[in-house]
């Protein structure tokens, strides 16, 4: 994902003491998810307490990075600062069974579809983190 | 279940916005003259008013007023809130805990915009807001995004095309041809809609609503008073709300809303099928939103919006009319829609409608979605016959 001609950033996200792990992770390249060790089921968006039993007893564990496109929508007249238009925006359910929101990149907008088998790739922040991207595997 | 069924009434509407998107008034200055017109149509005054819902402020509102109400509710669901105000309000007038109660809503986010002022100010976000962590970095384009990936979705799983989708606008805007305060008044063609520019794929401008300057206000009170007022009693038939994430990235089924469950619970305290529905003002963000209400209210199977939309039964002379004051994505829509899906609804079940009205209308749905697809609120209406 290029920048856009302003040479404005991409909005980078904000760190909480719960998603700490994650992004520290993803300083190396790593993407973890966490599970609910009472439900042995993964959970996502992180949280302090798993929302389907409110056990506390929660653990990161690494994730292949490997799932399929659930949706997508490609953004032809972009808004925000720092991703220029066309770009693709997707919901990706991971092959644990979780899903979570990304952008689609190494490949032409038009090129992706539902169900597209994808592997999770890296953009640089400017603080050391990584941001989670998908590309077709 | 007969719950609320016709124990409260809609008595008193107001509504207004312009060809031009733009109105005089703003902020507190606008509500009070939608609670001023509501309140005359209602032949009720001030002094009557004990209740007050308002989706940012009741307690400002009420200051500004110089009322002290005993019923009050902010709930804030985006476009819904008006419905679950209407919905709180019947529950509360059947419980005894107040008689009179206004709702109002004023949003000018056109003209703040062309005269360089600031709104009024909405609630500010409080408490965690995940999705600056895990959907903002991503680029996603609020409200369109989410509605797009339901669209892509829709498409994938059930062949829905952008010339179904394009008839919703399509119908809409021949409904806004006969309201003479509707911003787009100029009929428009499916291919007109498809060859409007792509926004975030598969919709198409056309495909989504406006941004105008619009307001409006409604009073509700007992069946007993309602009697002895100025107008025709609208009853509150049925009501229900449901709501399953804040986050597009959150929806369970991105072509399955909660209004699944909001319509189905409105429609059981009614104890109406959706084929004796005879106007369906159901909030239209967007043309995929429109087409999932079909659906998830029960007016066609799951999947079947796109066929069911193609010949136009959604617009004038057709077997449901839906959204007959031209909808958000032709009448107005200043942010969160869902008041003027109560006033149309009010005014086609009264009989004021002049050329878009419904012959005969007795049993009318105003179906409110708030934020992305998240919170849905569905309201029976019915005239004096069906109670």
């Amino acid at each position: 994902m290029s920048p856009s001609p302003e040479g404005q950033r991409r909005i980078e996200p904000p760190v909480t003491t719960t998603s700490e792990p994650f992004w520290d992770a993803t300083r190396q390249r790593r993407l973890l998810v966490q599970w609910c060790i009472d439900c042995g089921r993964p959970i996502f968006f992180p949280r302090d307490v798993c929302p389907r039993c409110l056990g506390t007893d929660l653990e990161w564990r690494s994730s292949p990075g490997t799932g399929s496109v659930y949706t997508f929508t490609v953004e032809h007249n972009a808004q925000t600062a720092g991703l220029a238009a066309p770009y693709a925006i997707a919901l990706i359910d991971l092959d644990e069974g979780i899903r979570m929101m990304t952008n689609v990149v190494g490949c032409p907008p038009e090129e992706i579809y539902v169900g597209m088998r994808v592997t999770v790739t890296w953009e640089a922040l400017s603080d050391g983190r990584n941001l989670p991207q998908f590309e077709p595997v | 279940m007969a719950g609320l069924r016709g124990t409260s009434a809609l008595v008193g509407v107001a509504d207004d916005a312009s060809p031009t998107g733009e109105l005089e008034l703003t902020g507190r200055a606008l509500e009070a003259a939608m609670i001023a017109e509501a309140l005359a149509d209602a032949g009720l005054s001030l002094s009557d008013v004990d209740g007050v819902t308002h989706a940012m402020s009741s307690m400002g509102l009420a200051e500004y007023l110089g009322i002290h109400p005993r019923f009050t509710d902010s709930t804030l669901t985006g476009g819904s809130s008006y419905e679950i105000h209407v919905e709180h309000a019947a529950a509360a007038i059947h419980a005894g805990l107040c008689e009179v109660v206004i709702g109002v809503y004023a949003s000018t986010p056109r003209s703040d915009r062309t005269r360089g002022r600031g709104g009024q100010g909405g609630r500010p976000m409080t408490g965690p807001n995940p999705a600056a962590e895990w959907e903002t970095p991503f680029g996603l384009r609020m409200p369109m995004g989410p509605y797009a990936m339901a669209a892509t979705r829709h498409m994938h799983q059930y062949g829905t095309t952008s010339e179904q989708l394009a008839h919703i606008a399509v119908s809409t805007r021949a409904w806004a041809t006969k309201n003479p305060k509707a911003r787009y008044r100029t009929p428009i063609t499916v291919d007109e809609v498809l060859a409007s520019p792509l926004q975030s794929s598969p919709l198409h401008l056309l495909d989504c609503c406006l941004v105008t300057d619009g307001a409006g206000a409604f009073v509700m009170t007992s069946a007993d008073r309602a009697r002895d007022l100025a107008k025709p009693p609208v009853y509150v038939l049925g009501a229900g709300t449901c709501h399953d994430h804040a986050m597009i990235s959150q929806m369970p089924d991105l072509t399955v809303t909660p209004g699944a469950i909001s319509g189905a619970n409105a429609f059981s305290m009614a104890g109406i099928k959706p084929h004796e529905v005879d106007v369906l003002m159901a909030y239209d963000s967007f043309t995929i939103t429109a087409l999932l209400h079909l659906e998830d209210l029960g007016f066609c199977a799951k999947g079947e919006g796109g066929p069911f939309v193609e010949d136009g039964k959604t617009g004038p002379g057709g077997s449901l009319p839906m959204n007959t004051n031209g909808g958000g994505l032709s009448y107005t829509h200043p942010g969160m829609y869902g008041m003027f899906l109560l006033v149309e609804a009010v005014r086609q079940l009264r009989g004021e409608c002049g050329p878009r009205q419904v012959p005969g209308a007795d049993i009318a749905v105003a179906h409110g979605s708030g934020m992305v697809l998240s919170c849905m609120s569905t309201i029976v209406l019915g005239t004096g016959a069906t109670v």
